[in-house]
């Protein structure tokens, strides 16, 4: 039996899941996109059932990829019974969902969760009332706290097995007429949607199917065409629009039958946002949390991170013993645990620590506000609010950072944001800003080169931005209200996160080590220098800085470290003057981003992208260490 | 201040976008607050809260409702 999750975002559809399916639940992308799935094995009462969490949406009749693959993926799958999460605190909205489930002709379960949050908003719900009502199961349900979802597996175990579809919602006359009138035109060339849902989504305008029917049945497109016209005379709107309206209107309808509204009490979480989206107070805030954020991961991140690197010192030095007599295996052998520790040192020290931070930050839903409060600014960048979490992410790591533009909608603002955030200066990078630039030259020099940094960005997104002008009108956003989520959830989506780069990153950088050993066993890695001649000579840096800025693509500190082995001193200001360490700090800064951050950006945009992001990386970086050198000849 | 939704204008898209999220013409918003630098606008929509920005804002014809 396969048992399908859906509802409207914010609904605690996922929560429900996490509290079923634990951790081997799989996540897989919809061929072709970015919205993802994610499936489970349960057990309800000794039967093992699929479980599919389908990704939140508000409706199924919309365009967006999820709205869609959600639609697809429940007619052309084997869905025995469809569960759906309503959220009980915001009823009429939730079920403008469940009319549009209603039509699928599957077994539907409605599970109206967090009623213990419409309680305390003083709402009474007559459950039984609202069954009757839809003809389906209705059943209570608290997902965060766990309460209710045995029945609710069982009463979908029930339905899943009697099978028997509920009755569809029925629209105004006029509306149904049409439906009929296309339904009986259609001849079921609709399958495998039922002839009247077929009918009803070529009526709002389903494009895919409509060019599927008028491919084997030409004369259905005009049909079609008048149909909608003369509902367009009728209702003044477009049928889609009537359509949606009136499911709009029978939800609230519903809700209204079966919610009494009683004495609401406003609750400390009302008073949160007098704070935190306060236009001085609000800003206040943010710079505060952000610092306890940051300061949070750093301590956490340098506690693990020292036992870890000698820890594996101590073996990449014992395995170097034993190797003595065979070079090439000692330098393979040093390769490989330069990539497994680099991706342990960045993993389990930063990334984990980080991705749960994000999704604490997410999960009690202050991420939405930090978009709130930021949107004017990043409206100059040509961006909005909502991108502005892959730059704040960037400051720790990247990879997190470029993960998170999966959360805006256009494609056009996922590019750009993830651009942006590549050229922000992550912790590696931080490393070699202060053991460069700050110990020798000062801090000022290194915040100096943090402000430069920050000029170029927006610089960046300007001119981008010119290029690819925005094409959306900006943000839209619903805020949630602010919930204290469980620890199992937060740890779970930083594991789904996490995992990720344990498996594509982590690998492809210990390739990376494996052959760079390889050519450094050849004698090869000269070659690097005598390649990047024309850039040093350029940039007045001496000619041996090509190996350590190839090899910082591995690891961003190393152009930092193997500097040291190439230039043979252990004092940097022997072998550089003060213009030189800023104009090569300043490269190190915006070139392109490390192997752990790229295998992300080709995951998260393709590599078509990926390759033009690394390109553009490398013309921003030399522009800009040009532009450094000059600003720096005249300081020093 | 309480507002009615007249028109989206700004494309099908745009109104897509509004309709995925579940907001139609005719739906009531009751505006909370703005941020500063003709930052967003934060409506209450039937009890959920949405922010939308300058451009978006732009786009919403609404009418004045009597409270």
């Amino acid at each position: 039996m396969r048992i399908a999750l859906i509802g409207q975002p914010n609904c605690g559809k996922s929560t429900l899941f996490n509290q079923v399916a634990g951790y081997r639940a799989e996540t897989g992308n919809f061929s072709g996109t970015t919205v993802t799935f994610t499936e489970s094995k349960v057990r309800v009462r000794g039967e093992v059932v699929e479980l599919v969490d389908l990704p939140g949406t508000y409706t199924l009749s919309g365009t967006n990829p999820a709205e869609r693959e959600s639609f697809c993926y429940i007619v052309s799958h084997q869905v025995d019974v469809i569960i759906n999460v309503v959220d009980a605190s915001h009823l009429a909205q939730g079920l403008s969902l469940t009319m549009e489930l209603l039509e699928l002709s599957r077994p539907v379960v409605v599970a109206m969760n967090m009623m213990d949050e419409a309680a305390s908003r003083g709402l009474t719900i007559d459950g039984p009332e609202l069954q009757r009502l839809l003809g389906v199961p209705v059943l209570p349900l608290v997902a965060s706290k766990g309460r209710g979802v045995q029945n609710l597996f069982v009463a979908a175990q029930q339905v899943g097995q009697n099978g028997n579809p509920p009755a569809r919602p029925v629209y105004s006359r006029d509306v149904e007429q049409a439906i009929q009138a296309v339904r009986l035109s259609l001849n079921g060339q609709a399958a495998p949607l039922s002839p009247e849902l077929g009918a009803i989504r070529l009526l709002e305008g389903d494009r895919a199917l409509g060019e599927r029917v008028s491919s084997t049945n030409p004369t259905i497109t005009a049909m079609l065409i008048q149909t909608r016209q003369h509902i367009f005379q009728e209702r003044g709107q477009q049928a889609e629009w009537v359509i949606s309206a009136e499911r709009h209107g029978m939800a609230a309808n519903l809700a209204h039958a079966v919610v009494q509204q009683g004495e609401c009490r406003t609750n400390w979480r009302d008073r949160l946002d007098d704070i935190f989206l306060h236009p001085v107070w609000g800003y206040l805030s943010l710079v505060i949390i952000l610092l306890l954020f940051f300061q949070g991961i750093y301590r956490l991140g340098s506690i693990l991170e020292q036992p870890l690197l000698a820890f594996f010192d101590g073996i990449t030095l014992q395995v170097a013993t034993v190797l003595v007599p065979w070079p090439f295996l000692a330098e393979l052998a040093s390769g490989l645990m330069l990539g497994i520790a680099g991706g342990l040192a960045i993993v389990l020290p930063y990334l984990f620590p980080f991705l749960i931070g994000l999704s604490f930050l997410e999960d009690i839903g202050y991420l939405p506000r930090i978009a709130f409060l930021m949107d004017a600014l990043m409206h100059r960048i040509g961006l909005h609010g909502k991108a502005v979490v892959p730059f704040i992410l960037g400051y720790g790591c990247n990879v997190p950072a470029v993960m998170s533009t999966r959360m805006l909608e256009e494609r056009r603002d996922r590019y750009l944001a993830a651009t942006l955030a590549t050229l922000v200066p992550c912790a590696a990078r931080l490393a070699v800003v202060f053991g460069l630039v700050a110990f020798y030259l000062g801090p000022y020099a290194a915040l100096g080169i943090y402000l430069f940094n920050l000029f170029v960005i927006a610089l960046t997104g300007r001119v981008i931005s010119k290029l690819i002008p925005e094409d959306s009108p900006g943000l839209i956003l619903e805020m949630p209200v602010y919930r204290m989520p469980s620890l199992r959830a937060v740890l779970q989506k930083a594991w789904f996160r996490g995992r990720e780069f344990i498996f594509e990153a982590w690998p492809a950088l210990i390739i990376g080590s494996l052959i760079f050993s390889i050519m450094t066993y050849l004698n090869l890695e000269v070659i690097f220098n005598a390649l990047l001649l024309p850039l040093s000579w350029l940039l007045g840096l001496p000619p041996q800085i090509g190996v350590p800025l190839v090899f910082g693509i591995l690891r961003k500190e190393l152009s930092l470290i193997m500097l040291r082995q190439a230039l043979g001193f252990v004092d940097f200001s022997v072998a550089l003057t003060p213009v030189q360490m800023i104009t090569y700090t300043v490269f190190v800064v915006f070139y392109i981003p490390c192997l752990a951050t790229l295998t992300v950006l080709k995951r998260e945009l393709g590599r078509r992208d990926m390759l033009s992001i690394a390109g553009l990386t490398v013309i921003i970086a030399t522009l800009a260490a040009l532009a450094a050198r000059m600003i720096a000849s005249l300081i020093y | 201040m309480m507002v009615r939704f007249v028109r989206f204008h700004g494309g099908e898209s745009f109104q897509q976008k509004m309709l995925s999220l579940g907001l139609l013409p005719g739906d009531t918003a009751r505006v909370i607050r703005h941020a500063p630098m003709n930052g967003p606008v934060l409506v209450d929509i039937a009890g959920r809260e949405f922010a939308f920005g300058w451009g978006v804002a732009e786009k919403i014809e609404v009418e004045e409702c009597p409270l």
